[in-house]
């Protein structure tokens, strides 16, 4: 069962990508990048980590793709213009160079983890709330306050930016 | 096979109540208002407009399915349907009771128990608003527009207070499962008053409450469909049942957030004092009822009463009947109490939804960011601290 479930969503997650790229109108797009998150969200709950899922769907699809959708909304953009047409040489070699890229990729993983086992789906455990709490105050603490600190830094500069004056 | 079928017969019961009473709230929300208005309400569709929510009902569902020609269509349909999804999909994660043994069948009073239960609410409220902010685009109209774009900013903005508020009781009962909650919450201080989260956080509660009010789009903080300036706001080019959808949605979500009121902060089931007194509370309460309205039904000010008073009369006595008859089988018992006590708190919540709807005028817009991020948002984070230093200091 699980692994049928695991194709549904990879492969909603892999249309609303393309869907994303090949989209003319902004909204469209950015609807689409939220049905990415809510496929990836889903695809975390599977494999057990819970807490990563809903964190997505709170802070990326609930909360930044609602801003991106609103600030699309505000400044009332319309369809993009269809670029010019591509030459069929151009489209071709296109199609080429992106078969070579993708099996390069396939290579190169291949070829750096040769020995990592299957995904085992809902056996991990160590997803929840609780035991990432404890990896972000213990081992994991440094780069958590270095983190927030640099969310600060951004916070300060956005409105010094956006201020007239001081 | 047996877990597929008892969830499916839950699921069956669970979508069978909660629609009715979605149809029933609307209904009682009019009469609240209109008695708070000191008018009658809805009064000609059967006895004191009971079957009102039927006939509106039909009346949506046969309605002509208007499309405007100007409007993008994709997201037009997909707008209404998104909202009225993602608002009945968080009853699945509420509990209602305890756990039940019903024909040597042990089960939950809930749909299913998460362990990231309240993350699970808080992810898909904060998802609901592309409903709203669709259909507003997506209507190509600028009232709309104008409602959508204030729906977003509204709940981006009182997400924050409401997800501190919310963070303050968890970190009394150090758990994200709503069940959890409730069971941390049973028993008594001094042997009387309930363990319930409300005492230690009053202010995490009303900041909850306040922020709900605004996350359900309701008065004072109903912006988004402000009559008197945006004709309907987001909804003002839907029709029929694609209007029906965002009517259910906005009281699914108001049924939502009085539901995580109650598990959070109220106890949930947990009755309001220890078991032996509280148990007979129901039965002295209908019987009471049942025996007032059938003295009061002799002589009635209105001629309609003197039907319609013994009727309700001889119905509470009846349902006392049924709790006082409960006593005899432990199982009934404890459904139909654990059923009481959570239903009570969600109906003293969801009235003052309705009262304060009755009573307060509706924000400006500048007031209703100010409120939030001036006010509320400072008062949720210094209710969190101190209830964080609360903890460390007690448990160390």
């Amino acid at each position: 069962m699980t692994p049928f479930f695991f194709i549904i969503l990879a492969g909603f997650a892999v249309f609303c990508a393309i869907s994303l790229v090949s989209q003319t109108h902004p909204i469209a797009s950015a609807l689409s990048l939220v049905g990415v998150m809510g496929a990836l969200a889903v695809l975390y709950l599977q494999l057990g980590a819970e807490f990563i899922a809903a964190a997505q769907m709170i802070v990326y699809a609930g909360a930044i793709m609602v801003l991106f959708v609103f600030v699309i909304m505000l400044l009332n953009a319309g369809a993009e213009q269809e670029a010019r047409r591509v030459s069929r040489l151009a489209r071709f070699t296109g199609m080429l160079l992106m078969a070579v890229f993708l099996g390069i990729i396939s290579l190169t993983i291949q070829a750096q983890f040769p020995k990592m086992g299957g995904v085992t789906f809902g056996a991990w455990v160590g997803g929840t709330a609780q035991e990432i709490g404890v990896l972000l105050f213990t081992t994991y603490l440094l780069p958590f306050e270095v983190t927030s600190v640099l969310i600060l830094i951004a916070l300060v500069g956005a409105i010094v930016l956006a201020r007239k004056e001081i | 096979m047996n877990f597929l079928l008892i969830s499916l017969i839950k699921t069956a019961v669970v979508l069978a109540v909660l629609l009715t009473g979605l149809a029933y709230l609307q209904w009682i929300e009019r009469k609240v208002l209109a008695h708070i208005q000191i008018r009658v309400g809805p009064y000609r569709v059967g006895p004191h407009g009971l079957l009102q929510p039927l006939a509106d009902v039909i009346k949506l569902i046969t309605k002509e399915g208007f499309v405007p020609s100007h409007v993008n269509k994709l997201f037009y349909f997909m707008a209404p349907w998104l909202a009225v999804t993602l608002a009945l999909i968080s009853i699945a994660v509420l509990p209602f009771g305890p756990q039940i043994e019903v024909f040597g069948q042990k089960t939950f009073m809930e749909l299913t128990d998460l362990r990231i239960g309240i993350l699970f609410v808080l992810a898909v409220s904060s998802v609901g608003v592309y409903g709203v902010a669709l259909a507003g685009w997506a209507s190509n109209n600028k009232y709309a527009l104008l409602g959508g774009l204030r729906s977003s900013a509204q709940m981006i903005s009182y997400e924050l207070p409401m997800a501190l508020a919310i963070a303050a009781p968890l970190l009394l009962v150090n758990t994200l499962s709503f069940r959890e909650v409730v069971n941390a919450q049973e028993g008594y201080w001094l042997g009387f008053i309930p363990r319930w989260n409300v005492i230690p956080e009053c202010v995490g509660f009303v900041v909850f409450l306040v922020a709900s009010f605004a996350e359900t789009n309701r008065v004072p903080f109903d912006l988004p469909e402000a009559e008197n300036e945006l004709v309907a706001g987001f909804h003002v080019e839907y029709g029929s049942m694609k209007f029906a959808s965002f009517f259910m949605a906005e009281y699914a979500n108001m049924i939502t957030v009085a539901a995580v009121a109650t598990l959070l902060f109220l106890g949930g089931w947990t009755p309001l004092f220890p078991a032996p007194y509280s148990n007979v509370i129901p039965v002295l309460l209908f019987a009471a009822t049942g025996l007032l309205l059938l003295i009061a039904g002799t002589a009635p000010a209105r001629r309609m009463d003197k039907y319609t008073f013994p009727v309700v009369g001889v119905i509470s006595l009846g349902i006392a009947l049924i709790f006082g008859v409960s006593f005899l089988v432990p199982v009934v018992q404890t459904i139909l109490m654990s059923l009481f006590w959570f239903l009570a708190k969600l109906l003293v919540i969801l009235f003052i939804f309705i009262w304060i709807r009755g009573t307060l005028p509706r924000f400006r817009y500048d007031q209703l960011m100010r409120f939030a991020w001036t006010i509320l948002f400072p008062i949720a984070m210094a209710n969190l601290l101190l209830t964080a230093l609360a903890v460390a200091w007690t448990t160390k």
